[in-house]
């Protein structure tokens, strides 16, 4: 399941709601990323997302790693709009038979998530406003699955 | 022809989404439009790493628009 919102949520009730009747899957994996106030210099961050496209181009992604990794099931819920510092950002939890595959697609559709989804972050701070792009890092990690 | 822009190509035209009639009949032409309006907006769409959407699927090049064509450009993307 794939849901954008503007509202935060609940990671704990997510996971919980996303195990339960899980009889055959033997392994979730989930991560959460949480806004940085990078000691003060982050006083929010403001998320834009094309709705309609990014909801169906996260779906291909997550098609394509529910096969290559045979996953059970996948939840992705990311935010747009106002974000502050400690709120959750992005949630993705993977279903499988055994912790590897879930552990990889996890990983696998965050560094998809990072560099690929059509979401575009600005940073606002005392010092100003910046739109944050892909960092090397992150342009590495995804190449790792290419 | 409705157009978006998204990211800092939206900060720097100061508008996110126009309509545009009558409505330039390729890609190319619609980007040679806007250059001719705005000269820093035209060089930013032809920048590292902005890609464009007609009717929410990406294209590469040129190509031929409807009058009813939603067109997108869209920046680096970043999420988490």
């Amino acid at each position: 399941m794939i849901r954008l919102t503007t509202e935060t949520f609940d990671p704990g009730a997510e996971l919980t709601r996303f195990c339960a009747g899980r009889t055959e899957s033997g392994a979730v994996a989930s991560f959460v990323g949480i806004a940085r106030g990078e000691g003060g210099a982050a006083t929010a961050l403001e998320l834009e997302a094309y709705p309609g496209f990014t909801e169906a181009e996260i779906g291909k992604m997550v098609e394509a790693a529910t096969a290559r990794f045979s996953l059970h099931d996948a939840l992705v819920i990311h935010r747009h709009g106002a974000i502050a510092p400690g709120e959750p950002i992005v949630m993705v939890a993977t279903a499988a038979s055994h912790r590897r595959e879930a552990f990889e697609a996890c990983d696998c559709l965050m560094d998809y998530l990072k560099s690929r989804a059509p979401f575009w972050k600005k940073e606002h701070g005392p010092a100003g406003a910046r739109w944050v792009e892909p960092t090397a890092r992150d342009l590495d990690d995804i190449a790792r699955w290419d | 022809m409705r157009v978006l822009l998204f990211g800092r190509l939206g900060d720097l035209a100061g508008w996110r989404e126009r309509s545009f009639e009558p409505a330039p009949a390729s890609l190319f032409a619609l980007k040679a439009l806007i250059a001719g309006l705005d000269a820093a907006l035209g060089e930013a769409l032809n920048g590292p790493g902005v890609q464009a959407a007609v009717n929410r699927a990406i294209v590469r090049g040129d190509v031929a628009l409807a009058a009813s064509a939603e067109v997108a450009f869209l920046p680096p993307m970043s999420g988490g």
